[in-house]
């Protein structure tokens, strides 16, 4: 099925919650509001015209600077491997308090890519049963794929910064 | 002081009343870099496996948000260092899609012809290091004396033999040197003797098929659910592959048969069929590469490319590509500079480990070794 065609099922079958849609992109999107999205993709999973059974990747966003109002973002790349067809859905959430329910009951690929993305990004995912982080070690304070994180001075204990060679020269010498 | 000793049991493992937590990893040879599962057993019976991932991060694509478009080819070979050639492919191809770059249909056969020799290299390290990790140390031998062969020709194609950064943001870095067509022929020639040797050697090995049959069987549905990609999917008998399903590049043109697996030894999702797949791709593999330089075209091998890529920020592209882990997906989201503003590669590995701790309850530590090593997991992927 093609892309207009998949976004009009879905403003039928949703309405409001479908926000905005591009068919003129690159790749076709629909903008879903985030509360919706297990419903939206657990329907573009199960309708029988769409079956979208392969999730190909949820990535998370940091829309700093390009969306008003700098939200975070979810994106979700699906493929169905009975229609060879495929489609993006983006939600957004706000930065300070950023929520979205999981769709880790519809898709095992979900688990991990969801804690990934609450590593990186700090993305709750509502009803994950094991949102810890995957990338990082436990004690990492902060999500630094966020555009506004600041490295710190000393991560775990190891210094950030590196002195110059002349600083350090004098150093070894005095030392 | 006993309990003082005793490793820490990281959050998400729950060990209950009489089991055995055993580390496997982070430095075990059978992990391929270094990756940590985490079980708990009973006597030899394993009841839990908890992946610990995340040794080898390096944060590429953080990295990637602060470099150039056309600079950041270098990082994306160390992203999967055994199949460099297509993380070359898939970033070259989101940003050519991105931005509307034409590539030479030159180049295009080039890529094709680096990706299926890098395609072979990567499988037959897998079909070395597979049968290694089961106890069979001759094989490995065998196959990396062929992937020399081939690190022998992509030296001699572009200078690099393992991470190549050849195939670049509109075409690739060098054209075909002469002289070397001849050797590739020479080489796929004598590869299909090394292949028929291989498997009367090992594959079809009594003893070897005895050991992998039958062992981590993962079906059809649990592979689509979990993502998996690329052979362990095709070994679960799903017919599919990107190069022919969502052609990219002049694969369309070109004639190669989707191996999946069967019931013959074993059963459908095994780990004797995804290695046998495996081996039955780099004939194919071989199979491309006599079309493609049968058919190769002259002309540029450099498409027209501005000096800096200028893109409306917010507009975003993804690219699939098949790696020889499987579809390997690219996702550029442009920002309003001359560097991507999110850059997120989905890789086979991620998925094809994430789907351990389902298929390994309830088997040996010894199983555990054989699934592990059939899905060629490598942590520089899962980890990026």
């Amino acid at each position: 099925m093609e892309a207009p065609d998949i976004i009009e099922k879905l403003r039928a079958e949703f309405g409001d919650a479908i926000l905005q849609a591009d068919v003129e992109a690159v790749d076709p999107f629909a903008v879903v509001q985030a509360e919706r999205v297990h419903d939206i993709i657990q329907y573009l999973r199960d309708a029988d015209d769409l079956m979208f059974d392969y999730l190909m990747s949820i990535s998370g966003v940091d829309y700093q600077g390009i969306v008003e109002g700098d939200p975070l973002g979810v994106v979700y790349h699906l493929y169905s491997y009975q229609h060879r067809h495929t489609f993006v859905i983006k939600a957004q959430v706000p930065r300070d308090d950023p929520h979205c329910p999981t769709v880790s009951d519809l898709y095992g690929a979900a688990n991990w890519q969801e804690r990934e993305a609450f590593d990186l990004f700090g993305i709750v995912f509502d009803g994950h049963k094991d949102l810890r982080r995957i990338l990082l070690p436990p004690q990492w304070e902060g999500h630094p794929m966020r555009k506004d994180w600041q490295e710190p001075e000393t991560i775990l204990g190891i210094s950030t910064v590196r002195k110059s060679l002349r600083e350090r020269l004098a150093e070894k010498n005095n030392g | 002081m006993v309990d003082e000793l005793r490793p820490e049991i990281p959050a998400g493992v729950l060990v209950e009343d009489g089991e055995m937590v055993l580390n496997m990893g982070p430095h075990h040879p059978s992990t391929h870099g270094v990756i940590r599962l985490i079980l708990t057993m009973d006597g030899e019976v394993i009841h839990t496996v908890t992946p610990d991932i995340g040794y080898l991060h390096r944060a590429i694509e953080k990295i990637a948000e602060k470099t150039p478009y056309y600079t950041f080819m270098p990082f994306t070979d160390r992203i999967d260092y055994l199949g460099a050639m297509f993380m070359n492919h898939g970033y070259a191809m989101a940003v050519e899609k991105l931005a509307g770059i034409e590539v030479p249909r030159r180049a295009e056969y080039l890529r094709v012809l680096a990706d299926e020799l890098n395609r072979m290299a990567s499988h037959l390290i897998f079909m070395g290091t597979m049968t290694m990790d089961i106890g069979a140390y001759t094989p490995f031998l065998h196959a990396l004396r062929e992937r020399e062969k081939i690190n022998d020709i992509i030296e001699a194609l572009c200078g690099a033999r393992l991470t190549y950064n050849y195939i670049r943001v509109g075409g690739v870095s060098f054209d075909l040197p002469p002289g070397l067509t001849g050797q590739i022929l020479d080489f796929l020639d004598g590869y299909e003797v090394f292949l028929d040797e291989f498997d009367r050697l090992i594959t079809y090995n009594e003893i070897f098929v005895k050991r992998v049959a039958n062992v981590g069987i993962i079906p059809a549905d649990m592979a689509i659910s979990y993502g998996l990609v690329g052979p362990n999917l095709r070994a679960s008998g799903v017919d599919y592959d990107v190069r022919r399903d969502a052609p990219y590049s002049v694969y369309p043109e070109l004639n190669f048969d989707v191996i999946t697996g069967d019931d013959k030894y074993g059963s459908v999702g095994d780990a004797f069929n995804r290695l046998r797949v495996r081996i039955a791709e780099t004939a194919q593999s071989a199979r491309l590469i006599r079309q493609v330089l049968q058919k190769m075209p002259t002309g540029p091998i450099m498409g027209k490319l501005p000096r800096k890529l200028k893109l409306d920020p917010g507009k975003d592209a993804f690219s699939r590509v098949e790696s020889s882990r499987g579809d390997t997906l690219f996702y550029i989201v442009a920002g309003g500079g001359n560097s991507p503003h999110r850059l997120r590669v989905r890789t086979g590995s991620f998925t094809a480990l994430s789907v351990v701790p389902e298929i390994g309850q309830g088997v040996m530590v010894a199983d555990l070794v054989a699934i592990f090593a059939s899905t060629d997991v490598i942590a520089p992927e899962t980890d990026r």
